[in-house]
């Protein structure tokens, strides 16, 4: 029982570190063939002709198709979350054929021997378009003059969602925040590029891809190609990052698998960098218009939330769904009698937008957290105060909020004043007063941000009243094989979490062996055959769960045997440290040679069969709500606008800890991306609509040089929804953080008149609110 | 992405280069380190049909003190730049830009000459040059030629470099004894391009500025000599307002870009404040009486 | 064609190229050596990072033919004798990695890196692998990996 909270090296990290990696683009297979796609340069335009013929007769060129090749066959790529009844979704198909709706949108393919050539032979395809206007601003697009992305009009749906008398709570509100807020538009950026490799013998098909979704892929692949379910096998080898941009069924997964059937050959498509920022899937991107009324004593009365978010050009596997995950939670950790919120979901000529990083709640956070020191600011309280006047003490909980979740453990005071500590507050604000007193060129901020968060997707349940396509439960299946060595079979999808090290804890601990006697076995849907894959930092708490309740029932089943073999009654047998020991005696067989026994199956139970597997599949009752309070000080050059981060500390609390080495990576990793939205990180498109941040010399994302150390700590309230007590901690960080700094740069500058700087705050942007 | 296909050829002297590129007509590159070309070629922005490869050319590398000047070999990388005693000793402001160049692995590939012949006004070297006044030594089938700094950047991406020409190396002109030297680099992240940025030589004789040089990184199509601030600093006194005045004059005659990171505006407000830091940081303090 | 002879991790390849072949392509394509990445087209990114006779450099910003001569040294060449280089070790030992993807880029640079400086701070730390990006981390226990490599060379080379 000594695994659990280890700090364990991990077990995934010997092949990474010495190059032994299989990344997907690593596969070559004989007689393998390169895919490269035409991809529109247009935001918004009529396909008139496509000449593919140019490139036929290139050196190595075996085939070149254009989008109405597969017309016929290539389906529509799935939307799995029609959010209203009414929801637009138009047709998507994987290759465009009559009309283009972003740059960066295939448009054709040629199909070479490597990808030296098929890229020349690209360049000998002839398109024609006609242009069309592009929509490009969501406000206008849903105005009457706007031009169309889709027959439908520009807008997809509109989702509201209204708990307690918002009428009541604003009328006579002798204090309202009212604020809008961008969330810009963000790339992604999982340092792995997406590849694809897709074969066949003509029966069966095997696709190996870059997704953090071998299991949903499948099933959606087979609806959307029209190959049987069981005769495609989907393969998730080793995957470079995902943080959501992975979850995704792809046009070029869909065309891959096409390609193949097509030529009869293996085929292998990888991504450049600057086609990645045009394609993967882009994430945020919502205009929040929020309203806060509140007391004078600045406790919160109710909350309205207006949200424009863009879908981009059409609707991706989660698309609508994403600002609904945020819904939730834009109340927070704070008490308040209603709550009002609505989100219209707008088409433009725009990559399509889909999971990032919390998906929905680091907006939320970001909204509430903003308008909580703006709450402070206009009643004259500590930003602090402002927030211990709100929150949800510890002895309130198990607390069911404003949005109608239960959240069902936490302690925001505890987690507060351990990051107070590490940080200096007090000694911090002396130096910002001392700063303003001097007027300094130099100015000090400090942010805070007291997050919550939902994780653990989560309850089927709720996903179904929510529309989602799918459940979201998690699936695990423990073997215990003739030499006492354990096998675990999970359906998640790891791709930098280290689920092969914390499935092994928690299986060691539960069978009792050895954690190097565990093997975790993932990402293949042949040798793992049911699951719902890795986001929403869901993993350990659904997906861990099953390992344990799994490893839990072999347990039992080992129980039986072991019974059989001392000649005693299972009840009469403890378990302990891997053996079973008749209770008040020293007769005991350890688990090993219980597996051995039922190998040989010399000496079974009437009747009973060799069978040491267990599987479990958890369905989980509630969400599970991380949470934590962040503290930025930023140093700000108002002479240049250029914002240095000066300390940052982070006190979470994820509930027990399996894994405190990698719950510490997931925080520091988290805090640097939610760091880089709020600083760096933009994606930009012009007037014409073509993208203007492809590359990484233009999408900035921080280097090592760019952020400081991260003061990280934790508090351990455990979850009371799960045995193992565990809360989930992928996206914490991301969520937490952005308010965290932009807080800080306000609070720097509000003496000088400043209440917002628009994300990502570039040295420009801070200059320009100065003026 | 994949560059796509050109022929190769490696030269084994400057005159086989020179001639070379003298027969190859437009289409013709020369391939210094690659680590401006090479993206460009790999993002299919450049189409040459030929790459001539002087990157081994010893006859290239390395740097030469010859009297009142030092050589600099247009193949010497910004490593070695940024290293060479030489160079820290007689010019140290081209070691302190050479060493805010993109990142260490770019440096250990990327070169001195590659470098400024690539003409980008965002580099970090051109404005140094310009600041120092060096001479560009250039050879083609013709014969030797030397230009000025002044002269060498012409526009945007373009320099006095026409085809057939090849840069062989910078003379670089040792500033005497008093001088301070500073780049002040502006930028978003550490690996960013340069927002603006502001190179300044600085001397100083008896609490008065006596002379300055100051070159401006990335405030119009080249590489800008800031001679308004020149021309005002001087005689200015250290320790008033002086130096705070004359950087205001840093964008004067500069025709600053406008992209994704910066507005013109705030690139002329960044030339003021940038180059007040970089005259400060470059002023020498004088030794203690 | 060009006919170019490179040593790779200790091993004489001698192989037609195409000018335009990039040494990444050349070490995964041609030579199966996978261990080396690629994150990005335009040098940024750092995840293919090698030494080139010694010194780091980007091998996606790197045409084979001028390699050609060369020693280059690969993530699969850095273990010796089947013990992990002490870079490798502390990257294992600080949870420098998640994803893996941007590692053999980062430890390729950070040896280097320490070549120079025998005893960085973390500043310099942090400013030396400015060119190496990751996404997973946020560089906090890549910083002190580097650091406790650092300390392992040094004992090493003693």
């Amino acid at each position: 029982m000594t695994e659990v909270g280890t700090a364990r090296k991990r077990k995934e990290d010997g092949r990474l570190i010495t190059g032994r990696t299989q990344w997907t683009d690593n596969l070559q297979l004989p007689g393998m063939l390169h895919v490269a796609f035409l991809r529109s340069p247009m935001a918004h335009a009529r396909i008139s002709r496509v000449d593919v013929s140019g490139a036929l007769g290139r050196p190595g060129v075996i085939a070149a198709f254009s989008g109405q090749d597969f017309a016929a066959e290539q389906g529509s790529l799935p939307c799995a979350w029609p959010v209203t009844e009414d929801i637009v979704i138009p047709d998507h198909p994987p290759m465009a054929f009559e009309e283009v709706r972003y740059v960066g949108e295939a448009v054709a393919c040629v199909i070479a021997t490597d990808r030296y050539k098929a890229a020349d032979a690209l360049e000998a395809i002839e398109i024609d378009y006609e242009p069309l206007e592009p929509v490009l601003d969501m406000e206008e697009a849903l105005t009457d003059a706007s031009p169309k992305v889709h027959a439908a009009g520009n807008k997809s749906f509109t989702w509201k969602f209204a708990q307690g008398d918002i009428d009541a709570a604003f009328a006579d509100a002798p204090v309202v925040i009212d604020r809008t807020y961008i969330q810009q538009r963000l790339i992604p950026t999982a340092m792995e590029p997406r590849a694809v490799v897709a074969q066949t013998d003509g029966d069966m098909f095997t696709l190996h891809s870059a997704t953090q979704i071998p299991h949903v892929l499948r099933v959606m692949l087979a609806v959307v190609t029209g190959i049987p379910e069981h005769k495609l096998r989907v393969i998730a080898p080793d995957v470079g990052g995902g943080f959501g941009s992975k979850l995704q069924v792809t046009a070029e997964e869909v065309l891959a698998l096409l390609i193949a059937r097509r030529l009869g050959k293996p085929v292998k498509w990888t991504e450049s960098r600057s086609e990645g920022n045009l394609t993967v899937h882009h994430g945020r991107d919502q205009i929040q218009h929020i309203q806060l009324a509140a007391t004078q004593d600045g406790v919160i009365k109710g909350l309205k939330v207006d949200l424009l978010a863009d879908m981009g050009a059409y609707l991706m596997l989660v698309t609508p769904g994403i600002p609904l995950l945020g819904a939730f939670m834009y109340n927070g950790i704070y008490k308040m009698d209603a709550l009002d919120f609505t989100c219209t979901g707008v088409f433009t000529t725009k990559m399509p937008t889909d999971a990032y990083r919390g998906a929905g709640r680091p907006e939320a956070t970001y909204a509430i957290e903003r308008a909580m020191d703006e709450l402070a600011v206009e009643i004259g309280i500590d930003p602090l105060e402002a927030r211990r006047r709100n929150w949800i003490r510890h002895e309130e909980f198990p607390y069911t909020t404003i949005a109608g979740l239960t959240y069902d453990s936490g302690n925001y005071e505890a987690a507060t004043d351990k990051a107070l500590a590490l940080f200096g507050y007090d000694k911090l604000r002396v130096e910002q007063a001392d700063r303003r007193e001097r007027n300094d060129a130099v100015q000090l901020g400090i942010g805070i941000s007291t997050y919550t968060e939902m994780c653990g997707l989560a309850p089927s349940r709720v996903l179904g009243s929510l529309r989602y396509g799918a459940g979201g439960w998690e699936h695990a299946q423990v073997r215990l094989l003739p030499t006492g060595k354990a096998e675990v079979i999970t359906g998640t999808s790891p791709h930098g979490q280290g689920h092969e090290t914390a499935w092994s804890q928690i299986a060691a601990d539960a069978l009792g062996v050895p954690f190097e006697d565990v093997t975790v076995i993932h990402g293949d849907t042949m040798t793992a055959p049911k699951g719902m894959d890795t986001y929403g930092s869901r993993s350990l708490v659904v997906g861990g769960v099953a390992v344990r309740k799994a490893s839990e029932r072999l347990v039992d089943k080992a129980r039986q045997l072991a019974a059989h073999m001392m000649e005693c009654s299972p009840d009469d047998l403890d378990f302990a440290n891997g053996a079973f020991t008749v209770k008040g005696t020293e007769t005991a067989k350890t688990i090993q040679e219980v597996a051995f026994a039922g190998f040989a199956s010399h000496n079974l139970p009437d009747g009973a069969e060799y069978d040491l597997d267990a599987s479990a599949t958890i369905d989980p009752e509630n969400f599970s709500y991380p949470h934590g309070t962040h503290l930025c000080a930023v140093e700000v050059d108002t002479e240049t606008g250029f914002v240095k981060i000066r300390s940052y500390v982070a006190v979470d609390d994820v509930g027990h800890v399996i894994n405190p080495l990698i719950v510490e990576g997931q925080v520091h990793g988290g805090i640097a991306q939610g760091i880089a939205q709020a600083l760096y990180e933009e994606a930009v498109y012009d007037a014409e609509g073509n993208l203007l941040t492809t590359t990484m010399a233009d999408y900035l994302l921080p280097s090592a040089a760019d952020l400081p150390d991260f003061v990280t700590d934790r508090t351990e309230t455990p979850a009371t929804s799960n045995p193992l007590g565990v809360k989930g901690v992928g996206e914490a960080g991301t969520i937490a953080s952005t308010p965290a700094v932009v807080n800080a740069i306000v609070d720097a500058l509000r003496p000088r008149g400043v209440r917002d700087v628009q994300m990502p705050c570039t040295p420009e942007r801070v200059w320009r609110a100065l003026q | 992405m994949i560059p796509a296909s050109f022929d190769y050829i490696r030269p084994v002297s400057i005159d086989e280069a020179a001639h070379v590129l003298g027969n190859a007509g437009d289409e013709a590159k020369v391939l210094a380190g690659g680590q401006s070309l090479l993206p460009l070629l790999r993002l299919r922005l450049a189409y040459p049909t030929t790459l001539v490869d002087v990157g081994r050319l010893e006859e290239l590398r390395g740097i030469r003190d010859e009297g009142d000047h030092l050589f600099i070999g247009a193949m010497t990388t910004h490593d070695e730049v940024m290293r060479a005693g030489a160079i820290r000793e007689h010019a140290p402001l081209l070691a302190l830009a050479a060493a805010t160049v993109a990142d260490p692995a770019v440096r250990h590939r990327g070169t001195f000459g590659g470098s400024l012949a690539h003409g980008d006004p965002a580099g970090d070297l051109p404005a140094v040059a310009r600041a120092l006044d060096a001479q560009f030594v250039i050879r083609s089938m013709e014969g030797e030629r030397s230009v000025g700094a002044a002269d060498f950047f012409v526009d945007y991406l373009e320099t006095a470099l026409g085809p057939g020409d090849l840069l062989v190396g910078v003379r670089v002109p040792k500033l005497g004894q008093g001088w301070g030297f500073h780049y002040e680099k502006f930028r978003r992240t550490a690996q960013a391009w340069a927002i603006v940025a502001v190179a300044a030589a600085v001397r100083r004789d008896n609490g008065v500025i006596q002379e300055a040089r100051v070159g401006l990184t990335n405030m119009g199509t080249t590489p800008v000599r800031a001679t308004a601030v020149e021309n005002a600093v001087r005689g200015a006194a250290v320790d008033n307002g002086g130096l705070r005045e004359a950087a205001n004059e840093a964008d004067d005659g500069t025709e600053p870009p406008s992209d994704l990171h910066a507005k013109p505006d705030y690139r002329r407000h960044l030339a003021r404040v940038l180059t007040f830091r970089a005259l400060t940081l470059a002023t020498p303090t004088p030794p203690p009486a | 064609m060009t006919r170019i002879s490179v040593t790779v991790d200790g091993v004489l390849y001698e192989e037609e190229v195409e000018p335009r072949l990039l040494l990444v392509h050349f070490l995964r394509d041609r030579l199966g050596k996978t261990g080396t990445p690629i994150g990005c087209d335009t040098t940024n990114c750092g995840a293919c990072t090698v030494h080139l006779d010694g010194r780091s450099v980007k091998s996606c910003s790197v045409l084979a033919v001028q390699a050609d001569g060369s020693q280059v040294l690969t993530i699969e060449g850095l273990a010796s004798n089947g013990s992990l280089h002490p870079m490798q070790q502390a990257f294992h030992e600080e949870h420098a990695l998640q994803c893996g993807y941007c590692t053999p880029g980062m430890i390729l640079a950070a040896i280097d890196l320490v070549k120079d400086d025998p005893d960085p701070t973390d500043e310099a730390i942090r400013d030396g692998l400015e060119g190496n990006l990751c996404r997973c981390t946020g560089y906090c226990n890549i910083v002190r990996a580097v650091r406790r490599g650092a300390q392992e060379m040094a004992v090493t080379h003693d």
